[in-house]
């Protein structure tokens, strides 16, 4: 089997991928115009029609669509085909507001396994191979996605879903899964149990994981591929744009590659909208470029972000994403600060605690409060008070060289913040209740 | 001649001290002595009991943080003076002292649970100004 699962596209060269894009992108607008009022609204509005996009060269004079508007548009706003040719839903969480719901025809479900399949060939996956699925079924496009993607490939596919640790090692060792795919998170604490009870990465024969649906560290990367003895391969995705798989990571681990074929994506500056150049750091913009159920033209992620169209020694041609940095809206504004949980998450990392950690903001007196949760390991406690104070102090200290301001560190017993079997939250923000 | 003593990280939380308390009443474990070091957000729960390293697994076993130590038990007459003077020697043998805990008081005499950073400087400077330590032969049969 190639090493890459559709060598014609993932090694098209860049004039022909644009040329590609310039095409696709020609009749997706098109389409939106024609079945999508929504946006066809927000173009009129704009002054655009389907004629002045002749290339990706004007995708700039484009409207741009927020995960607002996507709600304003709950269900059905944006739907770009009748009803009757859609034959799937993944939703969101709702976690952080109304929830999304995406649709999609089989065509949509078709390419957006394909992308996942991309993925799982470009983490060293054959049909030869064991896919355990351990990212949540249903709704939540992380299960369906690598799912389909590893049916594509061929792969013996185990949709354990997540949760219920033991079992998943149990399979793991008993049907000799080589490939997990999970959140990161998960992927951790599968990693911790493993441990616990009693086994090392030589009693389970993974050789690689495909990780995504939260951010993560290149520190918690070298943990996990410790932990499980594994190579570790990031994905990214979004259910609005379909799921996991517009852009995976290959063996060079320096960023993910973007599905380009499916998706034209851009930098812009988050506060005025400006495309930014290749190389700037910005948010991450999608068009969707063959979607015909949820087609999204210029939707902003959030997601903070580098892309670089340097020459990938995968052989790969398909620019590449570095990890989100932060979401735009994960970013905490503390004492004027900007503040990512994945800064946190870095010193912790590095100075030997657990990943499992709880930020708590909160406002006293006309000022931001940050404190900080994180569990002890048995090799930390010491008998004194003044050992676990010291040791408080110390930490607090390293990330306040990292944050620029001082938190207030408290350390905990182990498994006393809640293990996340899926998306994992770290982040409490109280002053909200305040405003 | 050292004592082993266990301490327990415990969340400063309502209830965490009954739940352990329960745990070691439950599997038959005699405290024979305690003392709690707490802040706002944990305590150390330290304890004095025989076979240290069975209540060490029941402990861990239930997902508590452990660690073990080497204390010394000092024996004094049991008057105002007491702790005075083994604070005296040992600050005279330039030991500092971590904390202090009664273990017992029995016939007029009281036995004292001293942490130190260094047991055998501390064990001979105690020696030196007349304080006998005793080890667990001894405080178990109090
Ligand atoms: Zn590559």
């Amino acid at each position: 089997m190639s090493k890459y699962y559709q060598p014609e596209v993932e090694t098209m060269s860049v004039e022909d991928i644009k040329a590609l894009q310039s095409e696709k992108l020609v009749k997706q607008v098109k389409h939106v115009y024609e079945n999508v009022k929504y946006y066809r609204d927000l173009m009129d509005e704009k002054g655009v029609t389907p004629d002045d996009i002749k290339s990706i060269d004007d995708l700039y004079k484009l409207p741009f669509l927020t995960k607002a508007d996507l709600r304003d548009a709950y269900p059905y706003g944006l739907l770009g085909t009748d009803l009757k040719n859609c034959v799937r839903i993944q939703s969101t969480s709702g976690t952080t507001g109304r929830r999304v719901v995406a649709f999609y025809t089989q065509k949509d479900v078709d390419l957006w396994e394909e992308c996942c399949a991309r993925a799982i060939v470009a983490a060293g996956g054959t049909n030869g191979d064991v896919c355990q699925v351990a990212y949540g079924y249903g709704l939540f496009t992380g299960g369906p996605g690598l799912n389909g993607g590893s049916h594509k490939v061929g792969c013996l596919t185990l949709p354990m879903s997540s949760g219920n640790t033991e079992r998943q090692i149990q399979f793991m060792q008993d049907l000799h899964s080589t490939i997990i795919c999970c959140t990161p998170s998960y992927a951790a604490y599968i990693g911790e149990t493993l441990k616990e009870m009693g086994l090392t990465p030589d009693d389970i024969d993974l050789k690689a994981g495909i990780f995504g649906a939260e951010p993560w560290t290149e520190e918690m990367r070298r943990d996990i591929e410790k932990s499980l003895g594994i190579k570790a391969y990031d994905i990214y995705g979004l259910t609005e744009t379909s799921g996991p798989g517009v852009s995976f990571e290959c063996e060079e681990q320096t960023g993910m590659h973007i599905n380009e074929d499916h998706f034209l994506a851009e930098i812009i500056d988050p506060e005025t909208g400006e495309v930014l150049p290749e190389g700037s750091k910005g948010e991450l913009v999608f068009t969707s470029l063959d979607k015909e159920a949820f087609p999204l033209l210029r939707y902003r992620t959030r997601d903070i972000c580098v892309l670089s169209r340097k020459k990938c020694s995968c052989g790969r041609t398909f620019i590449k994403m570095s990890k989100p940095m932060g979401r735009s809206d994960d970013m905490m504004i503390i004492r004027g600060v900007n503040v990512f949980p994945s800064q946190i998450e870095t010193v912790l990392i590095k100075e030997g605690y657990s990943s499992n950690y709880l930020i708590e903001v909160d406002r006293e007196h006309n000022t931001d409060t940050l404190d900080i949760y994180v569990e002890l390991t048995p090799e930390q406690f010491s008998d004194t008070v003044k050992g676990i104070s010291a040791r408080e102090k110390s930490l607090a200290g390293a990330i306040k060289i990292m944050l620029g301001i001082n938190p207030k560190v408290h350390l905990v017993a182990p498994k006393t913040i809640t293990r996340s079997e899926g998306k994992a939250v770290r982040v409490v923000d109280k002053r909200k209740l305040h405003d | 001649m050292a004592v082993k003593q266990i301490s327990v990280f415990i969340q400063n939380k309502k209830g965490r001290l009954a739940k352990v308390s329960r745990l070691l009443a439950d599997n038959n474990i005699y405290i024979r002595a305690l003392s709690i070091a707490d802040t706002q957000d944990f305590g150390i729960l330290r304890l004095i009991c025989e076979d240290v390293e069975n209540v060490n697994s029941v402990l861990k076993e239930a997902g508590y943080l452990t660690t073990i130590t080497d204390v010394l038990v000092a024996a004094v007459k049991d008057d105002a003076g007491a702790l005075a003077i083994i604070a005296e020697a040992l600050r005279d043998a330039d030991v500092s002292i971590e904390y202090v805990y009664e273990l017992a008081t029995v016939d007029n005499i009281v036995y004292l649970v001293v942490r130190v950073d260094d047991n055998k400087v501390a064990a001979a400077a105690l020696a030196g100004a007349g304080i006998k330590t005793v080890g667990e032969d001894v405080i178990f049969k109090l």
